[in-house]
C-alpha cells in the first residue's frame, strides 16, 4: 500500500508551503492516479483491488486538500500543530463581521429587487477581498507566522462561503 | 493476479489469451452490446443485422421474450410486457408519481416496486436481468465463448440505489461486472479517443428516460469529469407522452384502457420520430372508444414540449457552475441518445453554447462503444493507447442529524474513489446504540433527499453523553457505490452494523433470485462456474509468476515459500472437478500474495514519484 504516514505534500513530492505550482500539483496527481487508480487494477486480486481503492481515495483526498486555498492553509496549520477546526477561540473581528453582515443584507435587498448587476458587483467585491486575504495568508504562513495565518484563514473561509452564497442568490435571480 | 502492473504499455508481462470483454448500454428504450475487435469498437448485431435490442421484456405463456419479439406484442399484452423498466430501477411506488401512466399491476409494499406478471411477481432488477441475459447470449454467440467481463453503463445522475440495482441485475444475468460506467463518460471515451481531442467538452445525453449532462476535461490521455448533473426521470419517453396527451385532447376521448393507451403511445412515438426529417406527421388510429385523427407539425410539437426542453437546461447550468466554467469555455458539445435527434433540442443546445453540437458519431451507439473500449482495457487487453478515467459522484452523500437535517459527508462532484470520515457522539448518558440514516441529495432537509439506508450501530460501551466518539466512514468506490462503516473510537470497540437498503434488494433476495434462475439451468450453471473458476485460477497463476519474475527481490524466503506452496496447490487442483476446492486454493493464493501486492504498489508509487521529481528538476 502507499505510505499513509506521508503527508499530502510529501505524497505529491511538493514542498510543504502555501504557494503551490498548480501545474506541478496536477502533474503529480495524474502520475499517481495513473498508477493506483482501481481501473489499473481491475484484473487484480481482491486484496490488490482493495489496496488500489484505498490508495486512489487517499490521492484524491490529498489533491482536493491542496487544490483549495482554504483547505490547503488549514492543512498546513494542522501539520504545524494548529487545528483550525477545533479551536475554541474562533471569534472574528467585529469590524470584519459587521462589514460582511452589511454585505449580506445588501445582497438580500438586491435579490428582492431582482437587481442582478448589483448582486454581481457585490460578488466581485467579496471575491477581490478574498483574493487580497489569500495573499496575506500566503505571506503569514510562508513566513512561519502561524497565529496571524490562523486568523486570516478563518476570515478567508468566511469570505469564501459568502462568495458562494451571494453567487447562489445571483444565479437564482437570473433563473427566475 | 496481475499484482502491480509495471510493464511498459503494449508490453504484456506474459503472453495470455485475449479476454472476451463487452460493453453494455442498458437503455430505457433500447439496449446494445459492443466489443473491441482488432482494436476497433463495434456494436454486435443480432442474426438479422439489427444493432439494437428494444428494452422490452414480455412474460409469455411459454417463457420470457425480450426485444423485438416482446415489443411486437406490447399492445396486445400490456400488463405482462414491461417497457422502460429502467425508470423503475431502485425506485419505490411513491417515487412513480402518476402510476396510471403504467399499464402494470404494481404490488403494494415497501422498498423497490414489484410488478405482478403472468410468471409471478417480478422486480425491476429481475426484468432488467432478462435484457442483460439476452445481450450476454448475443455476445457469447458472436465471440464464441463465455464472457470474461462486462462494463455496464448507467446514467451519470443515477443515485446509489439505482446503481446498486443495475449491478444486481448484471450479476443475476450471469455477468462479471468490471465496472459501472457513467453513460456520458462512456460517450466521451468513444468520442475523445476517436478524435484525439484536447480541451473541455460537454456531453449532453438525452436518452429514452434519463437526462445527463457532464462536463469533462481531456488532457494528455486523462478524461477528467469536472461536474455532472441531470434528471433521472426526463427523456424521450416524456416527449412521446406529451404528443400522446395532445392527440387525446384533439380527439376529445375519455381516459384509455391499457391496450388503447399502449397503441396510441406507439403512434405518438412514430409521429415524433417522423418529424425529424419531415414537415408533418399524421396520427391516425382506431381505438376501442373512438378514433384519433390528428396531424403533428414541428410548430405544434415544439410548442407542447417547450417546458421539457427548458427542463434540460437547468442541469446544464448547474453542471457548468459546479465546474466553475461558462458556456464559452466549452470547446465542443457531444450529443448522445436518440432523443437528441429532435431539432428543438439541437436548437436549444446550439443557442446556449453558441455553437452547433457535435453529432458525427451515432448518438444511439456511442455509449455502448465507449463501454466496450473501457471493458477491453479493464479486462487486461492492452492495446497501445494508455488513458485514464477520473469520474465523480453526481449527488452529495450525507447523514441525518438532529432536526431532520442532512449533514453532507461527501459533496457532489467529488472525484471517485473517495473516502471520508466524520465523528459523531452520543447525546444521552449510557447510550449504547445509535441509528444512522444515510441520505443522498442536495437539499437541506432529509425528507427532500433520497433515503439510501438505515444503520443501527450497537454495542457502544455506556458512557456519559458526549464522551463516545463514533467515527462514521463513507467510502465510494470506482463504480460510484457507497459503503458505510462505523466504529467507536475511545474504546476501540468495533460495533456491528446492519444494513437495510431502503429501495434496494437485500442479499437474501438476490440469493433467492439467483437460485431461482439457476434452478432452470443448474447443470449448465455448474459447468459454467467450474470453467470460470479454472480461468480465474490460470489468470492468478500467470500473474503471480509474472510478478515474481519482475520483483522477486521484495520477498524474503518465508514469504516466497508460502507463495510457492499456494501456487503448487492451485495447479494441483486446476484440472479437478471440485470447484469449491479450487476456489479455496485460489483464495489462499490471493491471501498469500496480499503483502507482496502491497510492496509492489509501494514500489510503483516510489517510481512514479521519483520519475516526477526528475521531471520537475529538469
Amino acid at each position: 500500500m502507499i505510505d499513509f504516514s506521508r503527508n499530502h505534500f510529501e505524497l505529491f513530492g511538493l514542498p510543504a508551503r502555501f504557494r503551490v505550482d498548480p501545474g506541478a500539483l496536477e502533474r503529480a496527481y495524474r502520475d499517481l492516479q495513473s498508477d493506483v487508480h482501481p481501473d489499473r487494477h481491475a484484473a487484480g486480486s481482491d486484496a490488490e483491488k482493495r489496496l488500489a481503492l484505498q490508495a486512489s481515495a487517499r490521492v484524491n483526498e490529498a489533491y482536493r486538500a491542496l487544490q483549495d486555498p482554504v483547505a490547503r492553509a488549514e492543512y498546513l496549520l494542522h501539520l504545524r500543530g494548529v487545528d483550525v477546526r477545533t479551536e475554541t477561540d474562533n471569534a472574528l473581528p467585529v469590524a470584519f463581521l459587521t462589514e460582511q453582515l452589511e454585505r449580506r443584507e445588501d445582497a438580500e435587498e438586491a435579490a428582492d429587487a431582482q437587481d442582478e448587476p448589483r448582486l454581481a458587483a457585490l460578488v466581485e467585491a467579496v471575491r477581490a477581498d478574498a483574493a487580497r486575504l489569500q495573499t496575506e495568508v500566503e505571506a503569514a504562513l510562508d513566513a512561519g507566522d502561524l497565529e496571524r495565518g490562523r486568523r486570516r484563514v478563518r476570515e478567508l473561509r468566511f469570505l469564501t462561503k459568502l462568495v458562494e452564497d451571494l453567487d447562489d442568490m445571483r444565479v437564482a435571480v437570473l433563473d427566475r | 493476479m496481475t499484482l502491480f502492473q509495471i510493464s511498459e504499455p503494449g508490453e504484456s508481462p506474459l503472453p495470455h489469451a485475449r479476454k472476451r470483454a463487452i460493453g453494455i448500454d442498458l437503455g430505457t428504450t433500447n439496449s446494445l452490446v459492443a466489443t473491441v475487435r482488432h482494436g476497433i469498437a463495434v456494436v454486435l448485431p443480432d442474426s438479422e443485422g439489427r444493432p439494437l435490442v428494444p428494452s422490452v421484456v414480455r412474460y409469455a405463456d411459454g417463457g420470457v421474450e425480450v426485444g423485438y419479439a416482446a415489443q411486437a406484442k406490447a399492445t396486445r399484452d400490456p400488463a405482462n410486457t414491461i417497457v422502460s423498466v429502467k425508470r423503475l430501477m431502485g425506485r419505490g411506488l411513491d417515487d412513480l408519481g402518476d402510476d396510471r401512466r403504467y399499464p402494470y399491476r404494481f404490488v403494494e409494499g415497501q422498498g423497490m416496486v414489484r410488478i405482478a406478471t403472468r410468471a409471478g411477481v417480478r422486480t425491476p432488477v429481475e426484468i432488467s436481468a432478462e435484457i442483460l441475459k439476452a445481450l450476454r447470449e448475443r455476445a457469447e454467440a458472436s465471440l464464441g465463448g463465455a464472457i470474461d467481463g462486462a462494463v455496464v453503463t448507467v446514467p451519470a445522475y443515477f443515485d446509489d440505489a439505482q446503481r446498486q440495482a443495475t449491478k444486481d441485475a448484471a450479476a443475476l444475468a450471469g455477468l462479471t461486472v468490471l465496472r459501472l460506467l457513467n453513460e456520458p463518460t462512456a460517450a466521451a471515451i468513444a468520442y475523445g479517443l476517436d478524435n484525439a481531442s484536447e480541451g473541455t467538452y460537454a456531453v449532453f445525453d438525452l436518452g429514452g428516460g434519463t437526462f445527463d449532462i457532464s462536463i469533462l476535461r481531456l488532457t494528455r490521455g486523462v478524461f477528467e469529469v469536472l461536474a455532472t448533473s441531470g434528471d433521472t426521470a426526463l427523456g424521450g419517453d416524456d416527449f412521446d407522452h406529451r404528443v400522446f396527451c395532445w392527440a387525446l385532447e384533439q380527439a376529445k376521448l375519455p381516459p384509455l384502457s391499457g391496450p388503447d393507451a399502449r397503441l396510441l403511445m406507439t403512434r405518438a412515438r412514430d409521429a415524433k420520430e417522423m418529424l425529424t426529417g419531415h414537415d408533418a406527421a399524421p396520427i391516425d388510429v382506431e381505438l376501442s372508444v373512438g378514433s384519433v385523427e390528428a396531424t403533428l407539425t414541428p410548430a405544434v410539437f415544439s410548442d407542447i414540449t417547450k417546458t421539457l426542453v427548458t427542463k434540460t437546461m437547468a442541469p446544464v447550468k448547474r453542471a457548468l457552475r459546479d465546474a466553475r466554467l461558462s458556456p464559452s469555455d466549452v470547446k465542443g458539445v457531444v450529443m448522445v441518445g436518440g432523443a437528441t435527434r429532435m431539432p428543438q433540442i439541437r436548437r436549444a443546445v446550439a443557442e446556449f453554447f453558441g455553437q452547433p453540437p457535435l453529432t458525427n458519431l451515432n448518438p444511439e451507439e456511442v455509449v455502448a462503444l465507449g463501454a466496450a473500449i473501457q471493458a477491453n482495457k479493464l479486462a487486461g487487453n492492452r492495446e497501445g493507447d494508455d488513458w485514464l478515467l477520473l469520474d465523480v459522484i453526481p449527488l452529495s452523500l450525507g447523514l441525518e442529524t438532529m432536526g431532520g437535517l442532512s449533514e453532507k459527508i461527501i459533496p457532489r462532484n467529488s472525484t471517485i474513489p473517495v473516502a471520508r470520515a466524520q465523528e459523531f457522539t452520543t447525546f444521552k448518558d449510557g447510550q449504547t446504540a445509535m441509528s444512522l440514516h444515510v441520505v443522498q441529495g442536495e437539499r437541506e432537509k432529509v425528507a427532500d433527499c433520497r433515503s439510501l439506508a438505515r444503520f443501527e450501530l450497537r454495542g457502544i460501551p455506556p458512557m456519559t453523553a458526549g464522551a463516545a466518539r463514533i467515527r462514521v466512514t463513507f467510502e465510494v468506490d470506482a463504480d460510484g457505490l457507497l459503503a458505510v462503516s462505523a466504529r467507536e473510537q475511545t474504546t476501540g470497540v468495533a460495533a456491528s452494523i446492519a444494513v437495510k437498503p431502503s429501495y434496494g434488494l437485500t442479499d437474501a433476495e438476490i440469493a433467492r433470485m439467483l437460485q431461482e434462475s439457476f434452478a432452470h439451468a443448474a447443470d449448465d450453471a455448474q459447468a459454467r462456474a467450474l470453467a470460470e473458476a479454472r480461468v480465474e485460477a490460470d489468470r492468478i497463476v500467470a500473474a503471480t509468476e509474472a510478478a515474481i519474475a519482475a520483483d522477486a527481490d521484495l520477498l524474503d524466503d518465508t514469504e516466497r515459500a508460502a507463495i510457492d506452496r499456494a501456487l503448487a496447490d492451485v495447479s494441483a487442483r486446476r484440472d479437478g472437478y471440485d470447484r469449491g476446492e479450487l476456489t479455496k486454493a485460489v483464495q489462499a493464493l490471493n491471501d498469500a500474495t496480499a503483502g507482496f501486492a502491497a510492496k509492489r504498489m509501494d514500489r510503483g508509487m516510489a517510481r512514479a514519484l521519483s520519475g516526477r521529481r526528475v521531471d520537475a528538476l529538469g
